[in-house]
C-alpha cells in the first residue's frame, strides 16, 4: 500500500518570502495550468452543468485563490461538484486547465484531510483503494462499500435495477488481480516521494520579480 | 597595416542597459584589451543617443582624429542613422560608424548581470574587429515617380487618395469589389455620434470617382510588383464586368430584367439577395454593374440573356476576359482593410445552427433602412419584432482559441446596436461583456447613454446559446434562444430567454493578407496583420521603403483611426515626392568577374530580378539600380564571387573572429557560453 | 491479415460495460480488425485518482503507457473504448511530451519497477476514432446488411472524446458530427441532438446524486424532445449513469422516462445483420426492445418527404413575397443533418 497522505508543507523560514496559495496549487498541478492568466470572464461558471450544486463559481474560486483567501477555498464544495466534462476548459478565452485546478484542490484536501463532505472523498478513497488492492478497480466491492456508508436510503429504490445488474451480467462478483501488484504499488510509492519532494520545493524558493525594462 | 583609430562608446540607455552590464567594467576592457585594434577611446553616458552623447563622439573624432566609431547601445533599427549622423557630422564617412545591440541582444534578454557583462565585451570585441575592415561609402540616390498606388478603396484608403490628389499628384486606386466603399459603406449608423455612415462616405466616393487625379480599378485586383524604391512597376487585373464600361450609363434596367435571385454575401452580408448582374449598393461608385457568371443563367444554360436584350446602350458583353493594366508608381499604399470573424468557429454561439443568431455585419444590414429588412429589426422569419435581443461582446476577440487580441471596435458597436435595438423597437436588451472598453472622444458618455436607455449589461462572457430548455422552469420559452452566462459581478449563472442573438464579431485580416505582404515584400504578424516599420513612430509605414499602409490592414481600429492613419500615409507620401529624390543605403552586391565560374546559381534567386547573365563572357552580372542589397546571392555563390559592400565577407568574418576573440571571463569559462546566442 | 491495434479495455468491460465488450468482439473481426490486449494493465484511475494525488495519477498511467511501449508489435495505436480511459491515458501522454520535468518525474517513479515511457511513442486513440479515421464510413457502410432505417437515434458522443482533446484531433469539440455520420452509414435515422457532447454526470451519482440524477435527466429530456427511440453511446460510464440510474431518476423527479442507451458497437452489429443476442443486447436495464421494434420497417419517402427533400437539394432562391431573410449556411460537415 501506498505511504500515507502527504503532509501540509512546512513554513517558510531564513528570509523567505512564503509560498502564495496560488503557487501551491500550481505545484500540485502536472502541467502547466496557466491558473496565473484568469480574466474573471465567466465563460467557466457560465458553462459548468453541475453550477447549481456549487458553492462559489469556478472564476470565484480563482479569485480566491488569487486572494489568498484559503479557507473559503478549502472549505467550499466546488471542486468536488467538477463533473471533469472538459466545456469549461475547451471554452476558457485564456485555455486555462481549469479540471486539472479542480483536481489539485480536491486532492489538497484530501491530503490535509479538510473536505466540505466525506461522501465525495470517501468514494475516490475507496476506488483508489481497490486500485492498490488489486491493480484494477472492483465495481461490485466499490458500490457495496460506498452505498451501505453513504446512500443507505438510496438502496430499496435501486433494488430492481440492481438485481438486473447481475442477472444481466454486469456485476462481476470477483477482483481481478494484476501481476504486477507490487511492482505498480513501488512506482505509486516513488511517485509520492516526488510529490512531495516537489511540493515542499514550492516554500524552499520563490523567483524575484523581473529585472527593470 | 596600423589598426584604424577607433571609438568606443557604451550607452546605459539609462537604466535599461546598466542595470544588467557593468558598464564601466566593459568601458575599461574595450580600452585595456581592444588597444591593439586601434581603441584610443572608451566612454559611456547614460544617453548616448541624446544631443549631449553625440557631441561627446563628435569631439572625440575630430580631438583623437578618430577614424572608425563602435557604439554599444539599442538594436541598429533604433539609433544606427543617429550615431551616423553624429559621424558624418564631425567629417567621418557616416558606413565607419557601427552601432552593435547590447540591449537587445544582451540586456534585455539576460538574467546574469556578470554574464550579461561578459557578453557585452564580446560583442563589442565583434564591432571593433569589424569596423576596421569597413570602407567608406556613398548613399545612392535614386527619383521618386509622383505616381501613388492604393491598394483598398475603403474609408481609409480613399482618404489617402483624395489627399494626394488634391495636392496634384496622380493616385491609381485598385478595388477588388465592384464597388470603393469598403466596409463602412455597408454600415448603418457610426459611433459615438450616431451619423448615417452612407452620408458622410458617399461624398467621398463621389470625389474620387471624379477626381481627375484619380484612377480607379474597381473589380481588379493586383498581379505582380516589380521595379525598385521611387519606382515600383504595377501590373493589375481587370476582371471583367460583362458590361462595357464606356457605354454603360448605369440605368439599372439590366439588374431589373435579371431573373435569378442568389443571396449576396458581399455587400449585404448574406443577409439579402441580388440579381446575377448587379451594383452592389444604388451610391455604388463607379455605377457600373458587374455580372458573375457563376450565378448567370446564360453561363450555366446557354439561353436567357434577358441583360442583353433589354439593355438600351448595347454594353452587355458576354466575350470579355481578364484584362492587364501596368503603370509604374513612386508609393505604394496598402490599405487592404479586414474581414469580419466568422462566427461559425466558435460552436457554443450556434451560428449557422441557430437562425436568430446574427452577426454585427448582418445586423448593420438589417438596421440599415437601405438594407433588407428595409430598417426593421425583426426575427429570421423576416416579420416577428424580437423582444428581447442579447448581444454578445468579444465574439473572436481576446480568446486564445481565436484571436488573443482586442478588435478595439466591437465595445462601440455592441453599444451602437443597443441603442439602435432599443431606437426600433421594445425590446429588453442584454449585453454581456467582459470588459467594456471605451477610450475614445465621446466614447464613454455614449455608454452612459446607453446605460440611461435602460440596456441591461452583465458582466460575463456568454458560455453558450441554446435552444435546449430546461423545465420546467423554462417552460413557455419554446422556440427561444437562452443565453446563458456567469454574472461575475452579481456572482450568479444567469439562462437568459430572448429571441434573438446579436453577436459582435471582431476583426481578423483578409483571407489572402499575408499572400498580399508577400507580393509588396512587408511584414505581417502570423495572423496576417501588417507589421508597421515603429508602432508608436513611424506608425504608417512598414519595413519596407516606399510601401506604407493605413486602417485596419494594420491591426484592428475604428473609422476615426483609419481615417487618420490614410490621411498620415498621404502626408508622408506627399513628404516624398515633395524631395523628388531619395537615398538608398549604398549595400549593393557585385561579381568579381574573375571569380565567377558561370555556374548561373544565384540567377534565379534574386527577388529584384536585378541579376543578368552575360552569354558572351560567361559570367554573371548585378545591375546596382535593381539591387537592393539583400545579400541572398552573396550567400549562395559557390565561388564567393559576389560580394556586398556593407556586408563584404571579410567583414563578417572579422565579426565572427572579434566575437570569438574575447577569451571568456575571469573563471575561465568557454566562449560559446558567454556569447551565447548571438555567436 | 487484420489490422492490428494494442487494446485497453479498461475495467468496466467485464462489468457494466459488458455489452459493450460482446458488441466489440462480434464486430471487430467483420471490420478485419484485430486487437491485441495490453498485458497485465492497470486501472487508469477514473475521474478519482486524479482527486487523491494528480502526480501519482501520472505515475499510474504512465506504467500503461510504459507496458504499450513495451508491447508495441508494428503498431503504436492504443486503443481504449471508454471515454474515462481513453481521456486518462491521453493527458499523461500530452503532459510528459508538453514538460519534460513532468517526464522526468514519471519515468523515475516509473523506475522504481525498472520500466520506462518515452514521451509520444505510443498513439492513445478512441475506438470511435479509429472507426472513422482508419476504417472509414464507407468500409463502415460496406459491411450492412439490414439497414437501421426507422431507428431515430440521438447521437451522444459525451464528453471526454472531442473534449479536451489533446491532440487537436477534432475540428468540432461541442458539435461535432462523427457518431451522426457514423449512424448515418448504418441507414439510421439520426435526430438533431443538441446535448451530444453535453456531460452524463460521470460519478456524481455516486457522490450528489441530484447532481447527477439533473444531468441525465436533461440528457433524456432533450433525446424525447427530438423524437429520439434511443440514445447512442461510446462509454461504458456515459450507458451507466443514462441505463441504471434512470429508475432513479424517474423516481426523484417524479417522472416517467423510458430512454434506451446503446453502445454504438452494438448498433454496427445489428445492422451488419448479426443476432441481438450476441451483441449485448438485453443487458441493458431500460429495455431497447420498443426501440428495435421500429427496425426492419423499411418505408418508403412519403409524398411530402419526397417534396422537403428536394427542395433542400436546391440552391436557395426566393419565392415571390416571401419576406424570410436568408440563413448563414451552415458549417460544412452540418449539411449531412439538413
Amino acid at each position: 500500500m501506498p505511504k500515507a497522505a502527504v503532509p501540509p508543507p512546512p513554513a517558510p523560514s531564513g528570509g523567505k518570502r512564503a509560498a502564495t496559495f496560488q503557487e501551491e496549487v500550481i505545484a500540485m498541478i502536472p502541467a502547466d495550468s496557466r491558473l496565473e492568466t484568469c480574466i474573471q470572464c465567466g465563460t467557466c461558471g457560465g458553462s459548468c452543468p453541475s453550477y447549481a450544486d456549487m458553492d462559489h463559481t469556478p472564476r470565484q474560486i480563482f479569485a480566491l485563490i488569487r486572494a489568498g483567501a484559503r479557507d473559503k477555498v478549502m472549505d467550499s464544495n466546488t471542486p468536488w461538484m467538477c463533473v471533469s466534462c472538459y466545456l469549461c476548459a475547451v471554452r476558457c478565452p485564456q485555455q486555462i486547465h481549469i479540471p486539472d485546478v479542480m483536481y489539485a484542490l480536491k486532492a489538497k484536501a484530501t491530503q490535509e484531510d479538510r473536505v466540505p463532505s466525506h461522501v465525495a472523498p470517501d468514494f475516490s478513497r475507496t476506488f483508489v483503494d481497490y486500485i492498490h488492492k488489486y491493480g484494477r478497480s472492483f465495481e461490485v466491492g466499490l458500490v457495496a462499500k460506498h452505498y451501505l456508508r453513504h446512500h443507505m436510503t438510496r438502496l430499496p429504490g435501486m433494488t430492481t435495477s440492481g438485481i438486473g445488474m447481475v442477472t444481466k451480467g454486469r456485476m462481476g462478483f470477483r477482483p481481478h488481480t494484476i501481476k504486477g501488484l507490487e511492482g505498480l504499488n513501488a512506482i505509486l510509492d516513488r511517485a509520492t516521494e516526488l510529490e512531495q519532494a516537489k511540493q515542499r520545493s514550492v516554500y524552499e524558493e520563490q523567483p524575484q520579480a523581473g529585472g527593470a525594462h | 597595416m596600423t589598426a584604424p583609430k577607433t571609438g568606443v562608446y557604451i550607452c546605459h540607455c539609462g537604466t535599461n542597459i546598466s542595470a544588467m552590464v557593468d558598464v564601466e567594467a566593459v568601458r575599461d576592457w574595450a580600452l585595456d584589451e581592444l588597444g591593439d585594434k586601434g581603441v584610443v577611446v572608451s566612454r559611456d553616458y547614460p544617453f548616448m543617443c541624446s544631443s549631449l552623447g553625440q557631441e561627446l563622439i563628435e569631439k572625440d573624432i575630430k580631438e583623437y582624429g578618430l577614424e572608425r566609431v563602435v557604439v554599444g547601445a539599442c538594436s541598429p533599427h533604433m539609433h544606427e542613422k543617429t550615431f551616423r549622423e553624429a559621424s558624418s557630422n564631425a567629417g567621418l564617412n557616416p558606413y565607419l560608424a557601427e552601432l552593435v545591440s547590447i540591449r537587445e541582444q544582451v540586456s534585455w534578454v539576460h538574467t546574469d548581470k556578470a554574464k550579461a557583462t561578459e557578453k557585452a565585451k564580446a560583442i563589442i570585441a565583434g564591432g571593433v574587429y569589424r569596423v576596421a575592415e569597413h570602407e567608406p561609402l556613398e548613399p545612392l540616390i535614386a527619383p521618386v515617380n509622383n505616381a501613388t498606388l492604393i491598394v483598398g478603396g475603403g474609408i481609409a484608403g480613399l482618404t489617402a487618395a483624395l489627399e494626394i490628389a488634391k495636392a496634384g499628384y496622380p493616385v491609381h486606386i485598385v478595388e477588388r469589389e465592384p464597388s470603393i466603399g469598403g466596409h463602412m459603406a455597408q454600415y448603418d449608423k457610426t459611433f459615438p455620434t450616431l451619423d448615417c455612415a452612407a452620408c458622410i462616405l458617399t461624398p467621398k466616393m463621389v470625389d474620387a470617382g471624379a477626381h481627375k487625379n484619380i484612377t480607379l480599378h474597381t473589380w481588379s485586383e493586383v498581379v505582380d510588383v516589380s521595379g525598385s524604391v521611387g519606382d515600383f512597376k504595377i501590373k493589375v487585373k481587370h476582371k471583367p464586368r460583362y458590361v462595357v464600361e464606356a457605354d454603360c450609363t448605369g440605368c439599372g434596367i439590366c439588374w431589373e430584367k435579371c431573373p435569378v435571385q442568389v443571396i449576396d454575401t458581399g455587400f449585404e452580408s448574406g443577409l439579402g439577395y441580388r440579381k446575377a448582374i448587379y451594383t452592389p449598393f444604388p451610391q455604388a461608385v463607379p455605377k457600373y454593374p458587374v455580372l458573375t457568371p457563376d450565378d448567370c443563367t446564360y453561363f450555366a444554360k446557354g439561353t436567357c440573356r434577358a441583360c442583353e436584350k433589354f439593355c438600351p446602350v448595347d454594353c452587355i458583353d458576354f466575350t470579355q476576359t481578364d484584362e492587364f493594366v501596368e503603370f509604374n508608381v513612386g508609393s505604394i499604399l496598402l490599405a487592404t482593410g479586414f474581414q469580419p470573424f466568422d462566427a461559425r468557429r466558435i460552436e457554443s454561439y450556434g451560428y449557422g445552427r441557430l437562425p436568430n443568431v446574427f452577426t454585427s455585419m448582418e445586423f448593420e444590414r438589417m438596421s440599415n433602412a437601405a438594407g433588407p429588412t428595409g430598417g426593421k429589426i425583426v426575427l429570421r422569419d423576416g416579420v416577428t419584432e424580437p423582444k428581447a435581443v442579447a448581444i454578445v461582446h468579444c465574439v473572436g476577440s481576446r480568446d486564445k482559441n481565436t484571436n488573443e487580441y482586442c478588435s478595439a471596435v466591437c465595445c462601440m458597436q455592441s453599444l451602437k446596436f443597443a441603442h439602435l435595438v432599443r431606437e426600433h423597437t421594445k425590446a429588453d436588451v442584454y449585453e454581456c461583456y467582459i470588459d467594456m472598453r471605451t477610450p475614445g472622444k465621446g466614447y464613454d458618455e455614449f455608454y452612459n447613454r446607453v446605460l440611461e436607455e435602460g440596456t441591461q449589461f452583465i458582466r460575463g462572457r456568454v458560455a453558450e446559446i441554446t435552444d435546449s430548455l430546461r423545465y420546467p422552469e423554462e417552460e413557455g420559452h419554446e422556440g427561444r434562444l437562452i443565453v446563458q452566462v456567469e454574472d461575475t459581478l452579481a456572482g450568479v449563472k444567469r439562462r437568459i430567454p430572448v429571441d434573438m442573438v446579436m453577436l459582435s464579431t471582431g476583426i481578423e485580416p483578409q483571407a489572402d493578407a499575408t499572400e498580399v505582404a508577400r507580393m509588396f515584400g512587408v511584414g505581417c504578424s502570423s495572423k496576417g496583420f501588417i507589421i508597421e516599420r515603429h508602432a508608436k513612430l513611424d506608425p504608417v509605414a512598414t519595413m519596407t521603403d516606399g510601401v506604407f499602409a493605413a486602417g485596419t490592414a494594420l491591426g484592428p481600429r475604428d473609422i476615426p483611426s483609419s481615417v487618420s492613419n490614410g490621411a498620415a500615409a498621404a502626408a508622408t507620401i506627399l513628404s516624398r515626392i515633395a524631395q523628388g529624390e531619395i537615398a538608398m543605403e549604398p549595400y549593393r552586391a557585385s561579381v568579381d568577374t574573375e571569380r565567377c565560374s558561370g555556374c548561373r546559381i544565384c540567377n534565379d534567386l534574386c527577388p529584384f530580378s536585378a541579376i543578368t547573365f552575360d552569354e558572351m563572357a560567361m559570367v554573371t552580372n548585378i545591375n546596382p539600380k535593381l539591387c537592393q542589397g539583400c545579400g541572398v546571392c552573396v550567400a549562395a555563390c559557390p565561388a564567393n564571387a559576389i560580394s556586398g559592400s556593407g556586408f563584404s565577407h571579410h567583414q563578417i568574418m572579422a565579426q565572427i573572429d572579434g566575437l570569438l576573440s574575447y577569451p571568456g571571463g575571469s573563471d575561465g569559462r568557454p566562449v560559446e557560453e558567454a556569447v551565447g546566442a548571438t555567436a | 491479415m487484420a489490422t492490428q491495434y494494442m487494446y485497453y479495455p479498461g475495467c468496466s468491460m467485464d462489468g457494466t460495460g459488458k455489452a459493450y465488450h460482446d458488441s466489440i468482439e462480434a464486430v471487430l473481426p467483420e471490420l478485419n480488425i484485430g486487437l491485441a490486449e495490453l498485458d497485465d494493465w492497470n486501472c487508469c484511475g477514473a475521474t478519482e485518482y486524479m482527486g487523491i494525488s494528480p502526480l501519482r495519477s501520472q505515475a499510474l498511467v504512465g506504467r500503461n503507457l510504459a507496458l504499450a511501449e513495451k508491447q508495441k508489435n508494428g503498431t503504436d495505436t492504443l486503443v481504449a473504448p471508454c471515454s474515462a480511459c481513453y481521456v486518462n491515458l491521453a493527458r499523461t501522454d500530452a503532459y510528459v511530451r508538453e514538460s519534460a520535468e513532468l517526464a522526468a518525474t514519471v519515468n523515475d517513479a516509473l523506475g522504481a519497477d525498472g520500466m520506462s515511457y518515452t514521451p509520444g511513442s505510443v498513439k492513445v486513440r478512441h475506438l470511435l476514432e479509429i472507426m472513422i479515421d482508419d476504417i472509414g464510413l464507407e468500409e463502415v457502410g460496406a459491411h450492412v446488411t439490414r439497414p437501421l432505417k426507422g431507428l431515430k437515434l440521438a447521437p451522444y458522443m459525451g464528453c471526454l472524446v472531442s473534449r479536451p482533446d489533446y491532440d487537436d484531433r477534432w475540428q468540432h469539440r461541442e458539435h461535432p458530427h462523427a457518431l451522426d455520420e457514423l449512424l448515418l452509414a448504418l441507414g439510421a435515422d439520426v435526430v438533431d441532438y443538441s446535448r451530444r457532447t453535453d456531460c452524463c454526470g460521470g460519478h456524481m451519482t455516486q457522490i450528489s446524486p441530484e447532481t447527477g440524477l439533473e444531468l441525465i435527466r436533461r440528457l433524456i429530456v432533450e433525446a424525447e424532445r427530438v423524437g429520439a427511440h434511443a440514445l447512442v453511446t461510446v462509454c461504458p460510464m456515459c450507458q451507466m449513469n443514462v441505463d441504471f440510474y434512470q429508475r432513479e431518476m424517474n423516481h426523484h423527479f417524479r417522472e416517467d422516462h423510458h430512454m434506451p442507451i446503446l453502445f454504438f458497437t452494438q448498433l454496427m452489429g445489428l445492422a451488419y445483420g448479426m443476432p441481438a443476442k450476441t451483441l449485448g443486447f438485453g443487458r441493458e436495464i431500460i429495455s431497447a426492445r420498443p426501440a428495435l421494434a421500429n427496425i426492419g420497417i423499411e418505408s418508403p419517402l412519403t409524398e411530402e418527404e419526397e417534396a422537403a427533400k428536394a427542395a433542400a437539394a436546391k440552391p436557395a432562391r426566393r419565392k415571390r413575397g416571401d419576406p424570410t431573410l436568408p440563413s448563414p449556411a451552415p458549417r460544412e460537415d452540418e449539411e449531412v443533418l439538413r
